[in-house]
């Protein structure tokens, strides 16, 4: 796996996040504050203009850039929490990437900084399932298949982090916005990396 | 959505641009959306940087001058700023002193003035403390949320550990001052309206003519529950009932009371609350030491209010009555 793969995959999910704005939004506004697709959507915008600007060598100098600018440009929970995902995924990087590795790291990453756990309502409910899928050898269609599944599930929990935790009983019902962009996140991987894996 | 801005991308800039052309006092920096003391640093005081989502006016940048903050950081609408800015803010107020953080608890906020933090004194080796306000009742089981909200406190923790600074008091000590005026604080407040975020264009939830949300925080989020509009004596007891049964505010100097307005709420409906508050207040045996009414800590253009109880004593009183010169509240001077 390339760093022009990895790039492609940075760049499918920049797509992707703006092309589902108004989903993440309207997700956010049900549970939270409505700024998640706004959010993302600067801090992804932000990322491609600087990768157009300064083309990556490295897998890692990849993930780190992209890592640094979501901390620099999001703000909110979400910034420091894709951006230190971002950051251990850079570290966790080799010559030659090991999707599994990666994303281990970052989901590690995550639970350190979010302190989050399964089953909280939160990004680790997709992300989770989609590391488990690739560490048991499945495909990277099958690891985003397992994210969209763990989102499913994050619709009837009660949040227990973040801004959601607020609302109680009355966040059951609505799926969570950051498990919903992390499906964004691993399709846009299914669709550029999964032939790579 | 009818607002008074150019274009929803830019209420911030051009808000800040603003700020700045009414206040030549304080220093703007652009770049890192960052409002600075004039004279910052002042050399041997602890500086004080506080910040978060915008949406808030006057909260925070209002509050920055002499005995408040030193530096208020601005983050998108309802959104934390980001690390570097308030990395840039407290290399801007740091006079040798240490600096002091004050930071709303939000998980966003938390989690951005922590990488700050972390990024700062990695760097630069200043000193940095923060402090966590965090006196929202409406927030009940802390053990299965992300613990109370940040709300009225934040005003009087910035004022009262600002007079702290300003006398020349070291770093622990102010920080010290501050957790105590937030362990000796707790707010309620009301939403009869949802409101609107620029960049959204619709109300962020939908709250039906004749329903009012009790329990709200400051970002338009819901509450705990929906009740039908009520008398505003009714209301006031809705917001004190809970606060005195969380914390047992006799026994001290009384009480510095304050009625915070959500944004679209006139203040004479304010004085209304504040009369039924300060019935309640005295029935309850609990004397009113200090009072603050007015819309200091808003949700843009929520219509409703906060009330925030703080069981004062000597040297919070004291503090409070210090001089005080910013844009938004000013007094003594």
């Amino acid at each position: 796996m390339d760093t022009e793969a990895l790039t492609a995959w940075i760049r499918e999910f920049a797509r992707l996040i703006s092309a589902n704005k108004a989903e993440l939004t309207e997700l956010d506004s049900a549970i939270g504050d409505g700024d998640h697709g706004a959010n993302m959507d600067r801090g992804m915008t932000a990322v491609v203009s600087v990768l157009d600007a300064e083309p990556q060598e490295s897998p890692s100098a990849l993930f780190k850039k992209v890592g640094m600018t979501l901390i620099s440009k999001v703000g909110g929970a979400s910034g420091p929490l894709y951006g230190t995902a971002f950051l251990r995924m850079a570290a966790a990087a080799g010559d030659d990437v090991d999707l599994a590795k990666v994303l281990r790291a970052g989901l590690d990453g995550v639970i350190a900084r979010g302190k989050a756990e399964p089953g909280d309502k939160t990004m680790v409910d997709a992300l989770a399932p989609a590391v488990a899928a690739l560490e048991a050898g499945k495909s990277v269609q099958a690891a985003a298949a397992a994210a969209d599944q763990g989102r499913e599930a994050t619709i009837p929990l009660v949040a227990r982090k973040g801004r959601a935790s607020y609302l109680g009983e009355r966040s059951a019902g609505h799926a969570d916005p950051g498990a919903t962009s992390v499906t964004l996140l691993l399709a846009a991987a299914a669709t550029t990396l999964g032939d790579k894996a | 959505m009818k607002k008074l801005i150019n274009d929803p991308a830019n209420v911030i800039s051009d808000a800040l641009l603003g700020f700045a052309a009414a206040h030549p006092d304080v220093r703007v920096d652009y770049e890192n959306r960052i409002v600075v003391r004039g004279d910052a640093p002042v050399q041997g005081k602890v500086g004080l940087v506080s910040g978060g989502g915008s949406g808030h006016e006057p909260l925070h940048a209002g509050f920055v001058g002499p005995g408040m903050l030193d530096a208020a950081c601005a983050g998108e609408v309802f959104t934390s700023p980001v690390p570097d800015q308030m990395v840039a803010a407290t290399k801007a107020v740091d006079g040798g002193a240490g600096v002091l953080h004050i930071v709303k608890n939000y998980t966003g906020d938390i989690m951005n003035f922590e990488l700050a933090a972390e990024m700062v004194e990695a760097e630069h080796g200043t000193q940095v403390v923060s402090v966590v306000v965090d006196d929202d009742v409406a927030v009940q089981d802390s053990l299965y949320t992300a613990g109370r909200r940040g709300v009225g406190a934040t005003v009087l923790v910035e004022k009262i550990a600002g007079a702290a600074a300003e006398e020349g008091r070291p770093l622990g000590e102010v920080a010290d001052v501050a957790r105590r005026v937030n362990s000796y604080a707790r707010s309620m407040g009301l939403a009869l309206t949802s409101c609107t975020v620029p960049a959204a264009g619709k109300p962020t939830f939908d709250l039906p003519e004749g329903e009012m949300e009790v329990g709200i925080g400051i970002h338009g989020e819901p509450g705990r529950r929906r009740v039908p509009v009520a008398p505003a004596n009714e209301i006031a007891d809705m917001l004190v009932s809970p606060i005195l049964s969380d914390l047992d505010f006799t026994g001290g100097e009384g009480v510095i009371a304050f009625v915070n307005g959500m944004g679209a709420t006139p203040l004479i409906e304010l004085y209304v609350m504040f009369n039924e508050v300060s019935q309640i207040l005295a029935k309850a045996g609990i004397p009113v030491a200090r009072s603050l009414v007015g819309p200091y800590i808003t949700s843009l253009d929520m219509a409703g209010c906060s009330v925030t109880l703080l069981k004062a004593d000597d040297e919070i009183l004291r503090l409070w009555d210090a001089p005080v010169n910013t844009p938004a509240l000013r007094r003594g001077v």
